[in-house]
């Protein structure tokens, strides 16, 4: 019999931004059994949730995840209206579709410079996060924040789209395009990507429905689901978009899924930009209070459904909010993508499903506010290094590398 | 199958283990049922009408523990909630994750935050909590904290 090992990955690992423990087993170097613990990160929202006000809900929904931080709270919004009846203005609907749509390219664009980075392809970690920052310069015009936007209300949204951002955010959006399309062909057609990809980590559509997944993981395998489709909600009963799917679900099926996606996303924002500036109207219908009830809201996340139930008994309080993000049903589908693998690949593998992760780094660009100039951006930053790296050489009298003029 | 044609099914094949229908709106049913019809009534979502598995949501009140399912019918663009009332002294259900591995986690999650025990569940032990935690604290009971 093969001596069976086990292989750590966590708590705390360099491969993992957040604390999540895969313990695989291995016999040689085949994982032959995946057991997963979580709780790491358990900080008891569910309760604290029950002590907040609806309207402070909505910002403690916003920190469950730093990525889909308007996931959630369009869930929880939903399910605040649903259980005490609450009309949503047909404005505000439309600007729901729109931030959502720029998370889920932020979102697909983060994970995928993270499985470039893990798979040791750097060159699309370094371009993929570099164009997600345009992502997050439009949600920065529209919002005035990078993550956290803080607009979702119970009854609509906290602030409007101002049509002199309009010619701004649609420059922004047509510049993305390019990067997307190299992105698409750099990925679908390079070699490299296909050995470490293809056949790799598959979830069959069967094994898909059993575990209930959701989102990409599940599009990927085949099944079809998508709530903003299946269950129209926001804006999404009156935009028209494509959901993608793929047949065999692996890696590469996943990954292909997520780059489709981006380009619906366009699209969706587009049509949302084009009816912004046909319809007024309030964005908010500012309810007072929440009758007593229950309610159901599910929004299309980045990952999957991200699904909130709400309870009322008439106060101004939930007294029992129920949240499910969607990566607790895709990470157990790990289960069985990873039987059989390498132990190499399992972090490819694992990472597939996009386990969500909290990230707002951002690099600055400091403006003299009297002239305009750039005091310090990225071309100043390399000079400043490779003027350090001059001072070194002279310092040491090594050589150095021939370096680039700036 | 569309929605009516479902719970139509569902009261033929549960009869008078349907306690309460309920329709909050349009697309939202909340069907009470007795706790013993759970596991046919899950296996009639899961393979006759083709209902995915969203969460349970599991609620302390003073009648008891209230155990919710919620099932989607993505085609039908509708959601169904079944809804078992657990007393208070047994704290014991029946286990859905044999027939639907979707059930495991969130089962485990119940058991281990309102401290319902699920008969036949594989692998029922701590998911959210410290291995450590003390036995018999349940953090989502309205009783937390109190003396017994």
């Amino acid at each position: 019999m093969t001596k069976r090992t086990i292989v750590p990955i966590g708590p705390y690992h360099a491969l993992q931004e957040e604390p999540e423990f895969f313990k695989l087993h291995v016999e040689g170097e085949t994982v032959v059994h995946l057991d997963i613990e979580l709780g790491y990160n358990h900080r008891g929202i569910e309760k604290i949730s029950e002590s907040k006000t609806f309207e402070e809900t909505i910002f403690l929904v916003e920190r469950i995840c730093g990525i889909c931080s308007t996931s959630h709270p369009i869930a929880c919004v939903q399910a605040i209206e649903d259980a005490g009846d609450i009309h949503v203005p047909e404005r505000a609907l439309f600007i729901r579709s729109a931030i959502g749509e720029l998370e889920r390219i932020h979102s697909h664009l983060l994970w995928l410079g993270l499985a470039g980075h893990f798979i040791g392809f750097n060159t699309i970690w370094m371009w993929a996060w570099r164009f997600r920052e345009d992502v997050l310069n439009i949600l920065e015009l529209i919002t005035g924040n990078r993550n956290h936007y803080g607009m979702m209300k119970p009854g609509g949204v906290r602030r409007d789209i101002n049509k002199t951002d309009m010619p701004a955010i649609r420059k922004l959006l047509d510049g993305l395009k390019d990067p997307l399309s190299m992105f698409r062909d750099a990925v679908i057609q390079d070699p490299l990507i296909h050995a470490r990809t293809k056949n790799v980590g598959i979830l069959t559509r069967e094994k898909a429905i059993a575990y209930g997944a959701l989102g990409p993981t599940a599009r990927a395998s085949g099944y079809d689901i998508d709530v903003r489709r299946d269950h129209p909600h926001a804006a999404y009963g009156m935009l028209d978009f494509d959901v993608i799917t793929c047949q065999k679900g692996d890696v590469f099926d996943k990954a292909v899924v997520r780059i489709l996606e981006m380009f619906e996303s366009i699209r969706i924002i587009r049509q949302c930009l084009d009816q912004l500036e046909k319809i007024g109207g309030p964005v908010d219908s500012n309810p007072k209070s929440v009758a007593a009830g229950e309610g159901i809201g599910h929004y299309e996340a980045p990952r999957g459904e991200v699904f909130h139930y709400i309870r009322s008994d008439g106060g101004n309080r939930p007294v029992r909010h129920k949240v499910r993000a969607p990566s607790f049903m895709n990470v157990p589908t790990n289960r069985e993508t990873v039987l059989g693998a390498s132990v190499a690949d399992a972090t490819i593998i694992l990472a597939a499903v996009d386990p969500c992760y909290c990230c707002t780094e951002r690099m600055a660009v400091a403006v003299d506010r009297n002239n305009g100039d750039h005091l310090l951006d990225a071309r100043g930053l390399i000079r400043l290094s490779c003027e350090k790296t001059d001072r070194l050489m002279a310092e040491t009298g090594l050589p150095g590398p021939s370096l680039p003029d700036f | 199958m569309n929605t009516f044609d479902s719970i139509t099914t569902l009261q033929a094949q549960l009869g008078d283990s349907i306690l309460a229908v309920q329709r909050k709106s349009a697309r939202r049913f909340y069907i009470e049922i007795t706790p013993q019809a759970l596991e046919q009534a899950s296996h009639l979502m899961l393979e006759t009408f083709g209902a995915r598995l969203q969460i349970a949501t599991g609620v302390d009140t003073s009648a008891g523990f209230e155990v919710m399912y919620h099932w989607a019918l993505d085609t039908q663009n509708t959601i169904i909630t079944l809804r078992v009332l657990v007393d208070h002294a047994t704290a014991e259900l029946n286990s859905i994750a044999p027939m639907y591995p979707a059930a495991e986690w969130i089962e485990r999650e119940i058991w281990e935050l309102l401290g319902i025990h699920f008969k036949g569940h594989p692998d029922l032990r701590h998911l959210l909590l410290a291995d450590d935690w003390p036995a018999g604290n349940y953090p989502m009971r309205r009783n937390l904290g109190a003396t017994p």
